[in-house]
């Protein structure tokens, strides 16, 4: 089936047309991984929404699901163990949940794209970097229907590519094999990959975690200025607010699988409303105020197979009611751009 | 870098070699039966063993039999086989292409058959194909080569009549003068297919048996090394970068997964070589198996020395030959 050979696909780009559809739109997503012990519900109804050229960092400690939604927009996550229980996850107007994996691919590098956490273990140590950035770029005209460009003329867009995210030597770099590069390098290579379809959405899952302090800058000034060069629309991954301050206009702050809070990133840093954002905030230490000492959140996280009933952080909320056990707070306006998942906020 | 990676390999396996020959030469020496009192006859006096252990050597101290038996074998020297009177270096070169061929053609079985299947067995783990070769894996180990061997003479020589039942060729045909020593090989060298078809028939029952357990570690270790590098990072990173599923499988994955494959290949070999025997006695196939045992049961030590030092040789080239392969497959062993 090609684009533009049936109704549905001129339907679509109406809709594209339309200026109020959001480029990504998460509705109520919940997605459950099955295993031995039971069903572990890692995401419970979330909802996002990101338009074209958007910012958007999502904050959560590990094991939040922050990642598995990363991967949920590329539809990663190996099923099973994991299965969709309800929701849409509308991208240019198409539910990606109802595409079969054909249709998957074509959009896999070339609309959305991603940037993965460890540069060490997310490239292939026994291929050449170009041969890995070359099966990328066949394989994505291949799922477009488009004729595929040869070994060279791929080699020639994988070494251009190098060189626009910063790279000195591309051409010998594509002869090179990860082992031979340092962290940063990686990093900016799986970048380049990322970028190799020219995607409208970038998505990065930790993208400096792995990486020294002085790399991590580098970096994120990278991602800052192909988002405003491409208009990219980002979606960033952190357990870390400072990262996500430093790159993105708006936050979601995410807790057990659901998102708790969303705000534009200079009023969440400055007016936190739920409990968990505000507990998030407290534990950052402040270099201005030494005498303010950092304080952690206490408790941890809970077990997704039996998750708390009603608001999933009421056992470590100190605001906690009968209200808070029973009843799933929803997001809700609290201020302009403002929602907050709290009963009492 | 390449050619230090290389390097070292060799004169690790010149090492290798040293100790092997000093093994083969200490096994000799601690053998029960006295050589000397063997070659002389069993009717010979005390005078004619004396004279058959100054003939031989035996009578000189320890290290200069040591450095003579390395001397010969520097020449291509294994001794003379003291039953038969004849050069074991000469039935060596006899009986070795023989059991070399058998291994070859039962290695090809195992590597097209097994790498696939294991391949094809990760794919759909946990689904019927997967369950299938795991009981035909599990049998192919467990089974005993010597019943499974009779059983396919019973079925496709007896009853069906299809194959010849043992031997490597029809006793009407006249075995070419050699050139490899292989038969499949040589007919293939003088384009003669009525040789190569004959051969072919006789080698495939045998060669059948000796790849089973073969075929079947090397599936079962390609399938779950496969697993675990379907489910690695880089997978899912070169999936969302758009790369095609059967480059995934077949390029990605799998040249990682071959490290560990190709392990179990160099053992397996050397393993295979060694074992040879009930194979070879089950269809009488003119190998060194057969030929080490009967001069073990004869008493005979020099042959069973050459074929141990043959086994031992191969063993090693195996392992020399895997460790290339690993600096081929992965660059990192290079630089290293």
């Amino acid at each position: 089936m090609s684009p533009g050979s049936d109704g549905r696909s001129a339907d679509r780009r109406g809709e594209l047309n339309q200026p109020r559809e959001a480029l990504l739109a998460i509705d109520d997503y919940r997605l459950a991984f099955d295993s031995f012990d039971g069903t572990a519900q890692v995401l419970d109804g979330v909802s996002l929404r990101l338009a074209a050229g958007e910012t958007l960092g999502i904050v959560g400690e590990t094991g939040c699901g922050k990642s598995v939604l990363a991967r949920s927009l590329l539809r990663l996550n190996p099923a099973p163990p994991a299965r969709v229980v309800s929701g849409s996850i509308r991208f240019e107007g198409t539910d990606i949940l109802t595409l079969s994996e054909r249709e998957m691919r074509r959009l896999r590098g070339r609309r959305i794209a991603m940037v993965f956490q460890d540069p060490v273990s997310y490239l292939n140590p026994l291929l050449a970097i170009g041969t890995q950035m070359e099966d990328a770029l066949r394989g994505q005209h291949q799922a477009a229907g488009e004729p595929q460009p040869s070994r060279a003329e791929a080699r020639a867009r994988a070494a251009a590519l190098l060189a626009s995210v910063g790279l000195a030597e591309p051409a010998r770099l594509l002869d090179s094999h990860p082992h031979q590069l340092s962290g940063g390098m990686r990093q900016r290579v799986l970048i380049a990959m990322a970028l190799a379809g020219n995607p409208a959405l970038l998505v990065a899952d930790e993208p400096t975690t792995a990486l020294d302090v002085t790399v991590q800058a580098q970096v994120l000034a990278l991602i800052a200025g192909l988002v405003r060069d491409r208009w990219l629309a980002l979606l960033l991954i952190s357990h870390d607010l400072g990262v996500i301050a430093a790159s993105c206009a708006r936050v979601a702050v995410m807790y057990a699988g659901t998102i708790v809070e969303e705000a534009a990133t200079a009023t969440l840093l400055r007016e936190p409303r739920h409990p968990y954002a505000q507990g998030l905030l407290a534990a950052v230490p402040d270099l201005d105020r030494p005498e303010h000492r950092p304080r952690g959140i206490a408790g941890s996280i809970p077990n997704l197979l039996r998750p708390p009933t009603g608001c999933r952080f009421h056992p470590r909320c100190e605001r906690a009611t009968e209200r808070c056990r029973v009843e799933k707070p929803l997001l809700r306006e609290v201020g302009p751009a403002h929602n907050v998942a709290c009963h009492h906020a | 870098m390449i050619a230090a990676y290389v390097a070292r390999r060799l004169a690790l396996a010149g090492v290798m070699l040293f100790g092997l020959v000093c093994l083969t030469f200490v096994i000799a020496n601690v053998a029960p039966s006295d050589p000397a009192a063997l070659a002389a006859g069993p009717d010979a006096g005390r005078s004619q063993i004396e004279q058959a252990r100054r003939d031989y050597g035996l009578d000189k101290p320890l290290h200069e039999q040591f450095l003579r038996y390395v001397g010969d074998l520097a020449q291509g020297e294994f001794g003379r086989s003291v039953a038969t009177g004849r050069s074991v270096g000469r039935d060596l070169a006899r009986y070795f292409p023989a059991t070399l061929e058998l291994c070859l053609v039962a290695m090809s079985i195992g590597l097209v058959v097994g790498i696939p299947l294991g391949m094809l067995s990760a794919l759909f783990k946990d689904r019927w194909l997967d369950h299938v070769t795991r009981i035909f894996a599990v049998s192919g180990i467990a089974l005993p080569p010597f019943w499974f061997g009779l059983l396919l003479q019973l079925g496709f020589a007896t009853w069906l009549g299809w194959l010849p039942t043992s031997g490597r060729l029809g006793v009407a045909t006249e075995p070419p003068e050699p050139i490899t020593g292989m038969l499949l090989l040589d007919s293939l060298l003088r384009g003669d297919a009525a040789l190569f078809w004959e051969s072919a028939g006789y080698i495939i029952l045998p060669a059948l048996v000796l790849s089973l357990p073969c075929l079947a570690s090397i599936l079962r270790v390609n399938r779950s090394e496969m697993v675990e590098c379907l489910r690695a990072d880089y997978i899912t990173a070169a999936r969302a970068h758009g790369t095609v599923p059967w480059r995934l499988v077949a390029v990605h994955a799998l040249k990682n997964a071959m490290l560990p494959t190709l392990a179990i290949i160099g053992l397996r070999w050397g393993w295979m070589m060694s074992s040879t025997v009930l194979v070879e006695t089950v269809f009488d196939w003119p190998g060194t198996g057969l030929y080490a045992v009967s001069s073990a049961i004869a008493g005979d030590f020099k042959p069973v020395m050459g074929v141990t030092l043959i086994v031992g040789l191969n063993f090693m080239l195996a392992n020399l030959v895997v460790d290339l392969l690993y600096g081929v497959l992965d660059p990192r062993l290079r630089d290293a």
